[in-house]
């Protein structure tokens, strides 16, 4: 066991854990921040997915000793950045979710290509969601919201 | 048909009564009570841990919390149920919340029986069910009115959870839910006028939207309790093979880690570790050295399972369907016979949230949190394994990050384990954890099929005699499941030939049969069942009769339909006016069509596709449905929207499940790959065939149709007919 200090959502967070822990179950189960999903383990499917020095990561294969004081940002706190607040009511507003379970990893990730491209292609939101897996397939809800974000926050 | 009226006067069933009772909290409590041998309420107090038994809860704050008799999964029961209940007693929606009702007699499908979701019957079979609740509710807070003012009932009349009566008078729900609770509760209640739906009927968003949003909505995995431990499982490398021995120095090891210990699964026996962290758990489960007796185990290949299914497909199976005359075929030349060989792998069901449950036993008691489909049942089958009886063990249902018919395994697996481990740490809450691989390799697929069939084509163009030979797996027979004697019928399990038997094309001579061979891999439903390979069968070789034919396919199905096929005959219409595009495609795309009956509900969809990068790409999907009544429109759309996306899974070019030496030679999302957004259509417009008549379900119905209607247009651009499963290349 190795004691670290994170940045999680702008707050410093002491946690006492095996440096091979991913960042994930570092957050679900020492942080009790379970809004991030374990979905499968190998970063295939996105649930995970959380900012690390605000780039769109898969927690799942991120080792908490690599992790340093990088800032954290979980979908817990998304919402206090104007970008997290306008997809989330997107999101809401479009009626996105079915099970819900990978949304916060969609929802992460959406923020992410928002951020480096405010107004994104079809191309853009294929490439940057590509890999946030919904076994429900929302994906055509997922494209629509990602496009009123864009279209709101201009 | 389940036709609802627009008046009805409501007596009680003589087998069921209504009981009312002030809400611990203060409020008012319908419970409906169904009369069932199990049931035996007066004999058992309720659990301390229980809410409850209620299905509608006003709060004195006026919020009103309806119970959900199902599992919620994401097929949106949590809002429609809601709005059904909201709609009957006037209820101001903003108020209204829901939660999922623990396992209790009280909580049974009504028409099934069991306490269970799945058929897409929640809504189908609980809309009568949740009106009354919604009307027999509202009657008691229009009494308690009345009495307050000393008027007639007849006087008072309600809206957006106020009651109003003469002279201006009103008063909010929550400030007569108290005596509205001791009301009695009226045996005879009139139901809405459809035209007087408020709720009903319209698009209303998902009451669980905003918490699936911000992660607060907590699911199975989430689930946490103090002291709590999580236990991971090594499962043998075969289905049904044993723990020999084993070595668990090293994983004794791992920091975190508390035991160590063999349990029995519902095929063979594994070794589950328990720690205080999954992360803990997992390293010591990858680091344990377990030695398997496989002796005795069968061990199927997929590829020898292909070549025994084709053989057997050669022959007649036990009858399904025996329709005109057998020797019909034998009349019809030649040329203008099509014999088609068919072939679907199992697949993973692969729900986002791995499989989990949590239980605690102490003894004389247990209580479990599951994600379960199956409520009842696992409360039933964890009390056999811990000595209990099923009412000492209190059963929540926990929101699920999908299913899709895996939370509902006829061996109940995952509770069983859960309750095993549990056993074994008597005292401490355990949550067992599937990690991805045990989830992908954990069996309780998509049986893998194989049809053959052959059609003879009448001078007509349409087809005059019909033999399909269907050979796969049942996983209701011999399973025990209590659907288990109306599935089967003369050896033939109904759930494996649905799509086929019941196709309402007018086909004179049609034989259908099955054979079921028994094969060491557990099989399982699979959202939309027998129609997940039946309708692709039927809905490709229509598609190529009408080629044959130089008919619109769509035309050509009106055609061939029998004229009773109300629902399938509204779809096809309504798409072929939905889909003025298909006359206007770019170069290189094309279109192709399919229709499906899932029980009572019809589905039929145009896909405009054409080849990229030697893949499907599906710009567009337009998609008719009628489901009945649409309660909530808004989640129809959804349900289509995303069942075609679930359907695709069997087009995927990793999109099966392969056994070798049997041993599962997938493994997670990189070699079992269902669809992500670049393989699901762009665009799906969905449609709904306006309708008055009861609502019919819309789980499950679209996913049929998706990968016929992409192979058809595939069909078009290159020529070749797609038969075998997944679609490895074009």
């Amino acid at each position: 066991m190795t004691a670290y200090q994170l940045n999680v959502n702008g707050q410093r967070r002491d946690v006492n854990v095996d440096p091979s822990t991913p960042l994930l179950w570092v957050l679900r189960e020492e942080l009790r921040m379970t809004g991030t999903k374990y979905g499968c383990g190998i970063s295939a499917c996105g649930a995970c997915t959380v900012h690390f020095g605000g780039a769109a990561t898969r927690s799942c294969v991120l080792p908490v000793s690599a992790v340093g004081d990088r800032p954290v940002v979980t979908i817990e706190a998304i919402g206090r950045d104007p970008v997290g607040r306008a997809v989330q009511g997107a999101w809401v507003e479009r009626d996105v979710v079915q099970c819900g379970y990978c949304q916060s990893g969609q929802i992460m990730s959406a923020v992410a290509l928002l951020k480096a491209k405010p107004d994104p292609t079809d191309a853009n939101i294929e490439e940057a969601m590509g890999g946030n897996l919904c076994r429900c397939a929302t994906y055509v809800r997922i494209r629509e919201a990602i496009r009123n974000a864009s279209k709101q926050l201009k | 048909m389940r036709a609802f009226n627009a008046r009805t006067d409501l007596h009680l069933n003589r087998r069921s009564f209504l009981r009312a009772s002030a809400a611990a909290a203060g409020g008012l409590l319908v419970s409906f009570y169904l009369d069932l041998p199990a049931l035996a309420q007066e004999g058992n107090p309720p659990p301390k841990v229980y809410p409850p038994d209620a299905f509608v809860r006003v709060g004195p704050d006026g919020r009103i919390v309806i119970s959900i008799n199902r599992l919620e999964f994401g097929q949106g029961v949590s809002t429609g149920l809601p709005m059904i209940v909201a709609d009957e007693m006037d209820a101001d929606w903003s108020q209204v919340q829901a939660e999922l009702a623990p396992a209790a007699d009280v909580y049974r499908d009504p028409l099934f029986g069991i306490q269970m979701t799945g058929g897409s019957a929640s809504i189908a079979n609980s809309f009568q069910q949740y009106r009354e609740l919604g009307a027999r509710t509202r009657a008691m807070l229009v009494a308690a009115a009345a009495d307050r003012w000393s008027v007639a009932p007849n006087q008072c009349r309600t809206a957006n959870s106020v009651v109003y009566g003469p002279g201006n008078r009103s008063t909010r729900y929550a400030e007569l839910a108290e005596d509205a609770a001791r009301k009695p509760v009226p045996d005879k209640v009139r139901l809405k006028n459809p035209s007087d739906f408020k709720i009903i009927g319209k698009p209303v968003r998902r009451l669980d939207g905003a918490a699936k949003c911000d992660g607060s909505q907590k699911f199975g995995l989430d689930f946490d309790l103090p002291g709590m431990k999580i236990a991971v499982v090594a499962r043998p490398p075969v289905f049904g093979g044993r723990v020999k021995g084993f070595d668990d120095k090293e994983a004794r090891g791992i920091a975190g880690v508390r035991d160590v210990f063999e349990i029995p699964l519902a095929k063979g026996t594994g070794v589950a570790v328990v720690a205080e962290r999954f992360w803990a758990a997992k390293q010591a489960r990858d680091r344990l050295k377990v030695e398997w007796d496989l002796s005795g185990v069968e061990r199927p290949d997929t590829s020898e399972l292909r070549s025994r299914y084709k053989k057997l497909a050669r022959t007649a199976g036990k009858a399904a369907v025996s329709r005109g005359d057998e020797k019909a075929m034998g009349r019809i030349p030649a040329a203008s016979r099509i014999v088609a060989e068919y072939e679907f792998p199992y697949l993973a069901h692969a729900a986002m949230e791995p499989l989990n449950a949590t239980i605690r036993f102490d003894g004389d008691r247990a209580e479990a949190w599951i994600p379960t489909q199956f409520q009842t049942l696992d409360q039933a089958a964890i009390g056999a394994i811990l000595g209990l009886k099923p009412e000492q063990v209190a059963l929540h249902t926990e929101y699920a990050g999908g299913a899709f018919g895996r939370r509902g395994s006829v061996d109940l697996d995952v509770p069983r384990e859960t309750a095993a481990v549990a056993k074994a740490v008597r005292g401490t809450p355990i949550k067992l954890v599937w990690t991805r691989e045990d989830d992908m390799q954990g069996g309780r697929y998509r049986p893998m099929f194989v049809h053959r069939v052959e059609v003879g084509i009448g001078k007509d163009d349409m087809p005059a005699a019909w033999k399909h030979v269907v050979v796969g797996q049942s996983f209701m027979i011999g399973s025990g499941n209590p659907f288990e004697p109306f599935l089967v019928k003369d050896g033939v399990d109904v759930l494996t030939v649905e799509g086929t038997a019941d196709t309402r094309y007018s086909i004179p001579n049609f034989h259908v049969s099955a054979h079921h061979p028994t094969v060491n891999v557990p099989v399982l439903a699979w959202r939309s069942v027998g129609y997940t390979h039946n309708s692709f069968v039927m809905e490709t070789l229509i598609d190529e009769l009408a080629v044959r034919a130089k008919t619109d396919p769509i035309a050509y199905r009106l055609k061939l339909l029998d004229p009773g096929a109300r629902k399938q005959r509204a779809v096809l219409t309504l798409l072929q006016q939905q889909s003025g595009w298909r006359n206007k495609l770019p170069r290189g795309h094309a279109v192709g069509i399919a229709c499906s009956q899932y029980h009572d509900t019809a589905v039929a969809c145009a896909v405009d596709v054409s080849i990229v990068d030697k893949r499907p790409r599906i710009h567009r999907a337009t998609v008719a449905i009628d489901c009945g009544l649409a309660v909530n429109p808004l989640s129809v759309e959804s349900q289509v929207q995303g069942g075609l996306g679930f359907g695709l899974s069997q087009l995927m070019a990793n999109g099966a499940i392969t056994l070798k030496d049997g041993q599962v030679e997938q493994s997670n999302f990189n070699d079992f790959r269902p669809p992500y957004i670049a393989d699901a259509p762009v665009a799906i417009d969905v449609h709904i065939v306006p309708s008055a008549e009861a609502p019919t379900g819309a789980g499950e119905p679209p996913v049929p149709v998706i990968s016929p209607a992409v192979v058809n247009a595939l069909a078009r651009l290159t020529g070749k007919r797609y038969r075998s499963l997944p679609l490895v290349s074009l």
